[in-house]
Formats: C-alpha cells, structure tokens, sequence
C-alpha cells in the first residue's frame, strides 16, 4: 500500500511523518458488488487514515454512494473485505448496530426523522443506542447545535428548515454518536446553491478539527482545498487514488481528466 | 301499487327498540372486529416490510387469500366449515357451549377479512416513509426494531390516517354481511321491520340515516385525530 | 346423505355454471353502468356547475357511506313500486349494482384527471390547444392510464361484492352454491369449492392487474 504524501501544505500545516504514522480507519480491499447481474463495484480498494479527508468523485452511477454504503453494512457486497478500525465489515458474527454507531452518516436527502423535532432527532441514537441519560444527550446535542449555528431551531421541526438547515443538523445528528470517522454522500447535491457554503463551511469545520472523512461530492472546491486525497471512480472501479493536489493538477487518466473538466465548467 | 305511508313506524314502540338494539349489534361487531383487524392488520402489514423473505411471503399469501374470496363466504366458511374442520373437542365446544356463536363468528370473519386490507395500507404506509428513513436509523446504530418503533411507524401511522378512516367506515358498512348467518344487526332490523310492518321504506331510511351519521361522525373523529398528530412542517392533507 | 361421487357433481354442475354466469353477467353489465355513470358523475363534479357538482358529491357521498346490502334491499323494494309491476331480483340487483358502484367508479375517475398536474393542462393550452382539445388529447389519455389498473382491482371486489344478492335470493353463483350446499348436504364440501372459484378467479384476476400496471410502468 502507498501512503501518498501531501507535499504542499498551502491549506492545512500537516506533519508529514505524523501522516506516515496514522492508523488506516476505512480499509477497503478488493470488494467487489452485485445487484442482480450489474456488476456495481468492481474490485475497489481504498484506505482513509486517522484524521483524513478523503472525497471520493465519479459519474452518476459509478457507484459512489454503494461504496460508502458497503462501508457501514448498510450494503453487503459479494467479494473483498472492509475493514473499520480493525472490525471486518463484511463477517457475519460482526455486530453491525455496534458498528454503525461508531460511524457517521451524512445523506444527500437528509433524512431528519420528520416527526421528531430536531433535538430529538439528535438525541434518539444517542438515548437507545449508547444508553446516555436524557440530560447528557441534550447538553451534547445542544452544544453540536451551536457548532452548527442551529441553537435557535431545536425545537423545530425538519420540516420548518431549509434544506442547508436540515443538513447542518443531520450533521449534527451524526456527531452526536461521537463517531471514528463519517461518511458524506453528496450532502450538498440536494441543497439551493445558496445554501452549499453554509454546509461546506460545517464540513471544513470538521476536517480542521481532525475528522476522519469519507465523502461522496462534486464539490471540487471542497475537493481541492479541504480534502487530502481524492479517489475517482467509474463504471463500478476505483480508476485513480490520488493526493488532491496532484490529482487536480494532472489526472492520470483520460476519463478523470474528462469528468473533471465538464464539472469543472459547471461550478 | 300504493304505498301507505306511515313514518311513525320506525319511531314506535317497539320498532324502535329493534332499530336501536340493531344499532347496538352494528356497534359491537364493527367495533371488535375492529380491534381484532387492527391489531392483525398491522402486524400482517409489518410482516410484508420486513428484510425476511419468509416474513414478506406469508405476509403476502395472508392478503391474497383473504382478499380473493368474497366476505359472505368468509363468514360462511367460519360459521359453517370450519366448526367441521376443528377437532372434536373444540368443534364440540364451538357447536354447544360457544355463546353468542353468530356474534363471534361475524367478529372474527370481518376482523380477519379487514386485517388484510389493513395490511395493505400499512404496508403502503410503510412503504411511503422510504427507504432513506430506515437507512438514516441503521446507519445511527438502532436496531431494526429500534427503527420501526422510533421512526418508520410513527410517521407510516400519520400516513395511513386517512386510508383507515375509510376501512373503518367499510367495518360499519360490513357489518351489515353479519345478517347473512342470523345476527340482526342495523340491516337485519330495518328488513325485520318491513317484513313485520311492510312499511319497509320508513324503516330502510331510518337505518339508512343511521348509517349516515355514523359515518359522519367517524369521519369527523378522524379529522380531529389527524390534526392532533399533525407534523409541524409538514404539509397536511387538505 | 350420500357422499360426492360422479353422479352428483353431474347433476349440481349446470346450476353452478348457471349461477357463475348470472354473477359474470352482473360483473360485466353492472361494471359497463357503474363506470359509465361514475365517469359523468366525475366530470360533473371536476366541470359541471356548482350546484350539479354539489349534488354529484352529495350522491357519491351518501350512497359510500350505506352498506351495498342495504342498498340492494333498496332496490328491491322501490323498483317494483316504482314500475308498478314485479321486476325480478336480476334487474333490481343490477340497478342497485350500477348507482353504488358508480359512487365508487367516480372517486376512482377523479382522482385520476385530478392526478394529471394542473401544469399539465396549462402547458397544452399554451400550446394553443382549447380547453376542451387540453382534456381531449392531453389529460384523459394519461388520466386513463393511471386510472386503469384501479377500475380493474374495483371491479374485481364488485365481482365478490355480487355474491350480496344471496340477501335478495338472485341465484348467482354464491346463492347457487348455498342453495346445493343445503339440499344435498355438504356443506362443508360446497363451500370450500366455492372458496375456491373464487380465489382462482379473484386472485388471477388481481395478478393481471399487477402485470398490467408493471407494462405500464415499464413503456
Ligand atoms: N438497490 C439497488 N438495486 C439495483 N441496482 C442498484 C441499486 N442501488 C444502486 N443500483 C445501481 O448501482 C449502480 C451504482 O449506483 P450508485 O452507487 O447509487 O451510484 P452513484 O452514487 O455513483 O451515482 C447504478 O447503476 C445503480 O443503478
Ligand atoms: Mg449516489
């Protein structure tokens, strides 16, 4: 395995060693998926260290979001193993609840629970999932709703939000589990384009403060400035694994190259 | 043919009483079947949900069998065959000691028959809420149960609201197949009355008005249970 | 009583058959009546002036709140001395039949040229067609696709719901089947034959209307 080295450090001041030196959270090996006879994932291996950003980009349909899916359980897949802080994914004597819990989750649709008011969907996995008490839970959830600028909207419902609203407190959510590592897949798709920043912004916020980060996004400035490393996928392979810079100055292959000059030309 | 007249009929004594007594029948068989269809229903409706294969097929044969065949017959073959089926004992026990077997019986052929439209609704309801909701909850950790219990059933529940006010209405209405085996519900007291009286007329719209406010009122029951539960931000149904 | 043989299914099977075809009979005639009155009673209540709408509703409302056994018996009653002469259970039942349904068939039909988005509507009279060219060529071909499937699963329930005519003594098949039932004395046998026809019928029935709306969701 290659441990890429970020030689620039324009945006983050990384100890290079220190980088060397981090634990591997997300292992992914050679998995390889099925739905039916579509070959969605074909031999993908992937790593995310301890403290790493690593977005993960392709065409719609690549299989991003399965990839990310398979790293929770939340997908099985047919060949190959995952590996999240040394529990293997894919066994089946492995506790997928404990494993679940451990890992955040970030959906492009949010998916706040509609009938619970926000403070309740944050407090909900930590109460019946990790047994804290009530009072715990709400200070906890109350302090993330100040990391998100949300302290205001406890009380109300997903439904009285916009939707960058909703997605800084299914972020919150998320953190509330006190999660190893969390898994973004596309949270900024779904948003009003004057809504992303304030999104992004909670993100890069994360990563500054040392989340380890496996996200789904056509976001390439939070790509290029924010992420260490980006992974390129196509056709259900994993067709490039690079450091973000290197990656954005030269892809290595044709079809990166293409993709990213269309999206490129989008935003 | 003439027709006399005479609206006093369904209003005195003891024609009155009769209506009133088929009102109470009408009330007692709707309501436990109710109950029973509700609590079937459900659980049926869940069943057909669940990641279980073997859940989602017995589930599924539940409701093909029960809506395929006609609810007379239903009641038929609960009041007539299967007594004949049951062993000895039990088809003993039904046959002399059960009482009230045309009340029971009526209960449990519309219980079982409305469970599996129930079913249907929930299964729809569930349905509804997606598929991110149940991912949202596993992906934090909660059990399949844990996710049922705190996010997939209480916002199916609010979903399925309307479509049961109207399979409770068609319990009411249903009641009235209770007839068919001797139970003399609303219908069966208004025919009574005009075989008596031959004043069928009056008696058909006093049980016909009957029914109508019944439905009136479970229908009024239903708003006010769907605003109560209603969720902030959530567009309600008009 | 004896036991089923040869002999005596010989001898029940044409008054089966005869009551299956009365039932088929009051599908097909009751089903043509009830969507034909249901999709006027539709249009009145989508179109129509206020207060015809109001009285389209107030039909369709009043006749879903009243159980079809009730309704029937209904029929039953009034029409003889409506016509002043004995009209016979088939065309009573028919009649009762058709206005009940078509209080069922016309929410099925509204909902389903009101399923059609108002823009759709909008973006074919921009394109110039009338209002009435807009329904014509735009919104009940779609509406109609829709609604398909539906009609069908209701026809399929009136299909059971014929079996109700037992109250008026119409020897449909359901009533046919009682009737041998009773005189030859099985009870038990009888009955779960009929269970039988019906499953077969209903559930083969119901299949297709799956099927078809699979196709229809696929082209
Ligand atoms: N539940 C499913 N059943 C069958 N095919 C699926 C399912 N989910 C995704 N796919 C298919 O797998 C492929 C990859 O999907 P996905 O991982 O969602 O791609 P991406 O997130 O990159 O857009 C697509 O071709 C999609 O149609
Ligand atoms: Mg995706």
């Amino acid at each position: 395995m290659t441990i890429p080295l970020r030689l620039d450090s324009r945006n983050f001041v990384r100890d290079e060693l220190d980088l060397v030196l981090r634990p591997v959270v997300i292992a992914i090996d050679h998995v390889s998926k099925k739905f039916g006879d579509l070959d969605v994932l074909k031999q993908c291996s992937m790593t995310v260290l301890k403290g790493e950003v690593v977005v993960v980009c392709g065409p719609s349909g690549s299989g991003k979001s399965t990839l990310l899916k398979c790293v929770n359980g939340l997908e099985g897949f047919q060949a190959g193993t995952i590996t999240v802080a040394g529990t293997s994914v894919g066994e089946r004597r492995t506790d997928l609840t404990k494993l679940r819990s451990q890992i955040g989750m970030v959906f492009q649709h949010f998916e706040l629970y509609p009938h619970l008011t926000v403070l309740q969907n944050i407090t909900l996995a930590p109460i019946q999932v990790l047994g804290r008490t009530k009072s715990a839970a709400f200070d906890k959830a109350m302090s993330l709703l100040r990391r998100v600028g949300l302290a205001d909207k406890a009380d109300c419902h997903p439904g009285q939000l916009s939707g960058g609203q909703q997605q800084r407190a299914a972020i919150a959510r998320a953190l509330a589990m006190d999660p190893i590592a969390m898994l973004f897949d596309e949270p900024t798709s779904a948003l009003d384009p004057e809504t992303i920043s304030e999104v992004l912004d909670v993100m890069t916020g994360l990563a500054r403060d040392g989340m380890t980060m496996m996200v789904v996004t056509h976001e390439m400035g939070f790509a290029r400035h924010v992420a260490n490393r980006v992974v390129f996928m196509d056709g259900g392979c994993i067709l490039e694994e690079a450091a973000a810079e290197a990656f954005f100055a030269q892809p290595s292959t044709e079809r990166a190259r293409s993709f990213l000059s269309k999206i490129l030309r989008q935003q | 043919m003439i027709y006399h007249w005479d609206w006093s009929v369904p209003i005195s004594a003891p024609y009155l009483g009769w209506l009133m007594s088929g009102l109470a029948w009408t009330l007692l068989v709707a309501g436990a079947a109710w109950v029973l269809a509700f609590i079937v229903g459900v659980g049926i409706g869940i069943l057909r949900t669940l990641p279980n294969r073997a859940a989602r097929r017995f589930g599924a044969l539940y409701v093909t069998i029960f809506r395929s065949i006609p609810l007379l017959l239903q009641l038929f073959l609960w009041y007539f065959v299967v007594p004949e089926l049951l062993p000895a004992s039990a088809a003993h026990w039904i046959k002399r000691d059960l009482p009230l077997p045309e009340y029971w019986t009526s209960v449990i052929g519309l219980g079982l028959f409305t469970a599996a439209r129930i079913a249907e609704q929930i299964r729809a309801g569930i349905e509804a809420v997606g598929r991110g909701q149940s991912m949202a909850a596993a992906a934090s950790g909660l059990t399949l149960l844990q996710s049922y219990r705190y996010v997939v059933l209480p916002v199916a529940a609010r979903y399925v609201l309307p479509p049961l006010t109207s399979e409770f209405l068609n319990v009411i209405k249903n009641s009235s197949l209770a007839l068919t085996i001797g139970l003399l519900e609303l219908t069966g007291q208004s025919r009574q009355i005009e075989g008596e009286t031959f004043h069928g007329i009056e008696a058909f719209t006093a049980a016909t008005l009957i029914y109508v406010v019944l439905t009136l009122a479970a229908i009024a029951a239903m708003r006010a249970l769907e605003r109560v539960v209603a969720i902030p931000g959530v567009m309600a149904r008009v | 009583m004896g036991g089923i043989d040869a002999d005596l299914i010989a001898a029940v099977a044409p008054f089966l058959w005869d009551g299956l075809c009365t039932s088929l009979e009051l599908l097909v005639l009751a089903m043509a009546g009830g969507i034909s009155l249901g999709a006027i009673l539709a249009v009145i209540r989508i179109a129509g002036p206020k207060p015809l709408a109001a009285l389209a509703a107030t039909y369709v409302n009043g006749l879903r709140s009243i159980p079809l056994i009730m309704v029937i018996l209904w029929f039953y009653l009034l029409m003889p001395l409506a016509t002043g002469r004995p009209i016979g259970a088939f065309t009573s039942a028919l009649v009762a039949f058709t206005i009940f349904e078509a209080a069922y068939y016309s929410e099925i039909i509204r909902a389903g040229i009101q399923s059609i988005s108002k823009q759709q509507l909008a973006a074919a009279t921009a394109s110039g067609l009338s209002p009435l060219q807009a329904y014509r060529f735009v919104v009940l071909p779609q509406a109609f696709r829709n609604m398909t499937p539906i009609l069908l699963s209701q026809s399929i329930a009136l299909f059971q719901d014929t079996s109700l005519v037992y109250v008026v003594g119409l020897r449909d098949f359901m009533t046919a089947v009682s009737v041998t039932a009773n005189r030859e004395g099985h009870l038990v046998a009888f009955y779960l034959f009929a269970a039988l026809v019906y499953f077969v019928l209903c559930s083969t029935g119901a299949q297709s209307v799956q099927l078809l709306k699979k196709s229809m969701v696929s082209q």
